[in-house]
C-alpha cells in the first residue's frame, strides 16, 4: 500500500518525473549501442576494403536520393537460400565506410549487397532506363533521366573531406583530385584516368554508361552498383581472424 | 510595451529570415535555394503576424482566467486539428498512389518526382509526422491545459510550436520530392530540417512543462506522463540518430557520423522507438484522456497505469535490434532486442486492458456511440499488433517475415487500426468541443466511416499476410534436385493480385477519411451551438 503512495513524488513534481523518464529510457540504448564501438566483430578490418572513389560516392548519393534502399536491401543473411541466391553473407566490415548504412529493411526487389560484377554495364544502363524491357514482370520504376543528367561534381572535394571528418580514410591527394578523378574513372585513355589509376589502384576505370561525351548520373550509379560487394576477396578471407 | 516573448521571437525570426536569404543567395544547390526561400518567407510572415497582433490588441496580456474559469488557449489546437485532417488526407492519398504503383509500375511515369522511391518517404512522413504529429500536438495542448486547469503559457510560444512544426513538415515533404533525403527510414529529412525540428521541439517541451508548472491540480494526470515521455524520448532519439555533418551550409547533403553496424543499430534504436514513443506513448496518452472522457467512466486501474507507464518506457527502448536479426550486428544484440520485445507484450497488454476495462459499466455505449466504438476498436488493434510484433521479433519467425510484406501489413495494422482510429476518435471528440458545438453533424456518417475503414484495414492486412508469407516461402523453396525453385521476379509476379487487394483496402480507408472530413466540416459550419458553455454563441471570442 505504501509503495503506491510513494509514486506521488513523480505525480506531484514534473521535474522528478522528467528525470525518471530520462533514466528509464537511457539504459537500454546505452547497453545495446555502446559495446558496438569496441567489439572486435563490429570494428573488424578486412583486406580489400577501401573507401568509395569520388564517382562511386556520387553514385551512392544518387542511390540514396532516388530511395533505392526502400526496395533493395544490402545485407545477405547467413542462410542457405540467400547465400545461393546472392553470395557470401555480408560482413560488418563491408559497410564500415557507409555513412549512412544501406542495409535496408524490405526486398520488393532483390538484395544488392553483391550485385557488383553480376551484370554488364550495358545491362544496368538499359535496366535502369526501362526495367521492363529486360525483365517483363519487374515492378521497378524507370530512371531514364539519369542518363541525361550530367553529374554534378562542383563540391565533390567537400564531400570527401566531410567523410574524413566522420572517419573515412581519404588521403589529401584523393581529396584534392576528386573532381578530376570523377572524369578519370569514367573516361579511360585520358590523362585524368592515369592520375586516377595512381591514386586508386584497386578501382575500375570504364565508361560505365557507354556515353563518352560526358559523365552522367548514370555513370556514377552504375559505377557504384558494380563495386557493391566486390571489395572483399572471399577466396582469401579468413573468417576465423575476427572470431570473438 | 512589447513583451519579452514577442520581442524575442521577432528578433529570432528576423535573424532567421536574413540567414535564409543569405543562404538562398549564395547556394548553388537548387533545393537548398528553394528551402531557404521558403524559410525566409515563413519567418518574415511570422514577424509580420507578431507585430500585427501586437498592434491589434495593443499589447494587452490575455487573461489567464475569465470569471474564475481558466481561459484555455484553443487557437493553436484548432489549427493542429485542421492540419492533422489535411495532412491525413494527403498522406493516405500518397499511400494509395504508391500502392497502385506497386501493382502497376507504369504509374511511376519514369520521372524523378513521381517515382516510388521519393513518394514512399512522403507517405510515411505525412501519415506519421504530419498527421500523427499534429494529432499529438493538438491533443497534448488540449489535455495538459484541461487536466492542469490552467491556460498554457505564452502568447507566441504555442503558435510558434504548432506553426514551426508544420513548417518542418513542408520542408521535409518537398525535400523528398526534390531528392533531399538522408535515407534513414522515418528520419529522412536532411540536416537543416532536423535542426529546425530540434528548435521547435525544445520549445514544445518548454510549453508542455510550463503548463505543468502552472497547474492548479496537485497531481499530474496519467495522460501527461505519457505525453512527457513521448516529448523527451523523441528529442533524445532524434538528436542521436541525426548527428550529421553537412557538406557545407549551402548544401542540402550531409554525412552521418555513424557508419555501418553502429549506424544500423542507432537507426533501428531510433526507428523502433519512433514506433514506441511517437506512435505508442503519445497515442496512449490520447487513450488515457479521451476514452474515459467519452465513456464517462474513470480509468479502470490507477495502479495498472503506473506499472504500465514505467514498464512500457523502460522496456520499449531495448526492442530496436530485433530489426537486425541475422545481419552483421552481433547476435547477442538482436537476441536481446527480441527478448525485450517478448517482455514488452506484458506492459502493452496491461495498457490495452486498462483502456478496454475503462468501459466497465458503459459497454452499451458501443452500440450507440460510433466514436467510442472507433476508439475501443483502436485499442483492440493495439492489442493485436503488439501481439504480432513480439512474434515477428523471434529469430525463426523473423527469418521468414523480414524483408517481406508481412512487415508492411504488421505496421499498417498498428498504424491504420491503432494510431488511425484513436486519432479519428480524438478528432471526432475535439472538433465539437473546440468549436462549441453540441455534437457532431452526423453520427451515421461516423458509423459509415467506421465500417468502410474497418473493411479497408482487414483487406489491407490480410493481403499483406498472404503476400508476405508467400514470398518468404518462395524465396527459400527448393526443387527436388536441390536448386532454388523460384527466381526473384517470379515471386514479384505472384504478389500482383495481393497488391491490388491492398490498394483497394487503402482506398476504402481513404474514402472513410474523406467522409470524416466532410462530417467535421459540416459540424463546424452547421452544427448546433453548445448552450451550456460560458461563451455565448455568435460573440467573437478569439483565443478561446
Amino acid at each position: 500500500m505504501s509503495a503506491w503512495k510513494k509514486h506521488e513524488v513523480f505525480e506531484k513534481n514534473s521535474f522528478i518525473l522528467l528525470i525518471g523518464i530520462l533514466v528509464m529510457v537511457a539504459i537500454g540504448g546505452l547497453v545495446e549501442i555502446a559495446p558496438l564501438f569496441y567489439l572486435k566483430s563490429t570494428i573488424e578490418k578486412t583486406e580489400g576494403m577501401r573507401p568509395y572513389t569520388p564517382l562511386e560516392l556520387a553514385g551512392r548519393n544518387i542511390y540514396i536520393r532516388e530511395g533505392c534502399y526502400l526496395c533493395h536491401s544490402q545485407m545477405v543473411r547467413p542462410m542457405r537460400d540467400e547465400m545461393e541466391r546472392y553470395g557470401h553473407f555480408s560482413l560488418a566490415a563491408e559497410s564500415m565506410y557507409d555513412h549512412p548504412f544501406q542495409w535496408g529493411s524490405k526486398r520488393t526487389g532483390p538484395d544488392l549487397a553483391r550485385v557488383g560484377g553480376k551484370y554488364s554495364d550495358d545491362w544496368h544502363v538499359e535496366h535502369l532506363k526501362d526495367p521492363r524491357a529486360l525483365v517483363p514482370a519487374s515492378i521497378m520504376p524507370g530512371y531514364p533521366f539519369l542518363a541525361e543528367n550530367r553529374l554534378n561534381t562542383r563540391d565533390i572535394e567537400a564531400h570527401l573531406s566531410v567523410n574524413t571528418i566522420v572517419g573515412v580514410p581519404y588521403t589529401e591527394e584523393q581529396i584534392a583530385n576528386a573532381a578530376s578523378d570523377i572524369i578519370g574513372q569514367a573516361k579511360p585513355d585520358t590523362e585524368a584516368a592515369d592520375g586516377f589509376e595512381e591514386r586508386w589502384p584497386n578501382a575500375t576505370i570504364r565508361d560505365f554508361d557507354g556515353n563518352s561525351k560526358e559523365v552522367t548520373e548514370m555513370d556514377a550509379l552504375v559505377a557504384y552498383l558494380q563495386v557493391l560487394g566486390t571489395m572483399v576477396d572471399f577466396s582469401i578471407y579468413d573468417d576465423k581472424a575476427n572470431a570473438r | 510595451m512589447i513583451s519579452l516573448e514577442e520581442g524575442g521571437f521577432a528578433i529570432f525570426l528576423v535573424l532567421l529570415a536574413f540567414a535564409c536569404i543569405i543562404v538562398a543567395g549564395k547556394t548553388f544547390d537548387q533545393v537548398m535555394a528553394f528551402h531557404a526561400g521558403i524559410g525566409a518567407l515563413f519567418a518574415a510572415v511570422s514577424v509580420f503576424l507578431i507585430f500585427k497582433n501586437y498592434f491589434d490588441d495593443g499589447g494587452e496580456a490575455i487573461p489567464a482566467e475569465i470569471d474564475g474559469k481558466p481561459n484555455y488557449n484553443i487557437g493553436p489546437i484548432k489549427f493542429g486539428a485542421v492540419a492533422a485532417m489535411f495532412w491525413g488526407l494527403a498522406g493516405f492519398t500518397v499511400g494509395l498512389i504508391i500502392a497502385l504503383q506497386l501493382a502497376w509500375p507504369a504509374l511511376n511515369f519514369d520521372l524523378p518526382w513521381t517515382n516510388f522511391g521519393r513518394l514512399r518517404p512522403l507517405h510515411t512522413s505525412a501519415v506519421i509526422f504530419a498527421f500523427g504529429g499534429n494529432v499529438l500536438l493538438a491533443t497534448s495542448m488540449y489535455v495538459v491545459q484541461r487536466t492542469s486547469r490552467v491556460r498554457m503559457p505564452g502568447k507566441i510560444l504555442p503558435w510558434f510550436v504548432i506553426l514551426g512544426y508544420n513548417a518542418f513538415i513542408v520542408i521535409a515533404g518537398t525535400g523528398y520530392l526534390l531528392g533531399a533525403t538522408q535515407s534513414k527510414e522515418y528520419a529522412e529529412p536532411e540536416w537543416y530540417a532536423d535542426l529546425w525540428l530540434t528548435i521547435v521541439w525544445v520549445f514544445y517541451l518548454l510549453l508542455f512543462l510550463g503548463t505543468l508548472w502552472k497547474r492548479k491540480e496537485p497531481h499530474i494526470y496519467v495522460a501527461n506522463w505519457f505525453y512527457l515521455a513521448f516529448i523527451v524520448t523523441i528529442a533524445m532519439l532524434h538528436i542521436t540518430n541525426n548527428l550529421t555533418i553537412p557538406v557545407s551550409i549551402y548544401s542540402t547533403k550531409s554525412y552521418i557520423v555513424w557508419s555501418g553496424v553502429q549506424d544500423a543499430m542507432v537507426q533501428w534504436w531510433y526507428g523502433h522507438n519512433a514506433v514506441g514513443f511517437f506512435l505508442t506513448a503519445g497515442f496512449l496518452a490520447i487513450m488515457y484522456y479521451f476514452i474515459p472522457k467519452r465513456a464517462e467512466r474513470p480509468v479502470y486501474s490507477y495502479r495498472l497505469s503506473i506499472v504500465h507507464f514505467w514498464a512500457l518506457i523502460f522496456i520499449y527502448i531495448w526492442a530496436g535490434p530485433h530489426h537486425l536479426h541475422y545481419t552483421a550486428l552481433p547476435q547477442w544484440a538482436s537476441t536481446l532486442g527480441a527478448t525485450f520485445s517478448i517482455i514488452l507484450w506484458m506492459p502493452s497488454w496491461g495498457g490495452m486492458i486498462n483502456g478496454l476495462m475503462t468501459l466497465s459499466g458503459a459497454w452499451d455505449k458501443l452500440r450507440t456511440d460510433p466514436v467510442l466504438r472507433m476508439m475501443v476498436v483502436s485499442v483492440a488493434f493495439y492489442g493485436m499488433s503488439t501481439f504480432e510484433g513480439p512474434l515477428m521479433s523471434l529469430r525463426s519467425v523473423n527469418s521468414l517475415s523480414h524483408y517481406t510484406d508481412w512487415t508492411i501489413g504488421h505496421v499498417h495494422s498498428g498504424a491504420l487500426g491503432w494510431v488511425g482510429y484513436i486519432s479519428f476518435g480524438a478528432i471526432y471528440c475535439l472538433i465539437p468541443w473546440l468549436w462549441n458545438k453540441r455534437q457532431l453533424y452526423s453520427l451515421k456518417l461516423v458509423n459509415l466511416h467506421f465500417w468502410l475503414s474497418t473493411i479497408g484495414i482487414v483487406l489491407y492486412i490480410t493481403a499483406m499476410w498472404v503476400s508476405g508469407i508467400m514470398q518468404g516461402l518462395m524465396w527459400r523453396a527448393y526443387d527436388q534436385l536441390g536448386f532454388l525453385e523460384y527466381s526473384f521476379v517470379e515471386t514479384v509476379e505472384a504478389m500482383h493480385p495481393f497488391y491490388i487487394i491492398r490498394a483497394l483496402g487503402g482506398g476504402l480507408f481513404l474514402l472513410g477519411a474523406v467522409i470524416m472530413a466532410y462530417n467535421l466540416w459540416m459540424t463546424v459550419r452547421h452544427g448546433e451551438a453548445e448552450e451550456a458553455d460560458a461563451t455565448p454563441a455568435g460573440s467573437l471570442a478569439p483565443a478561446e
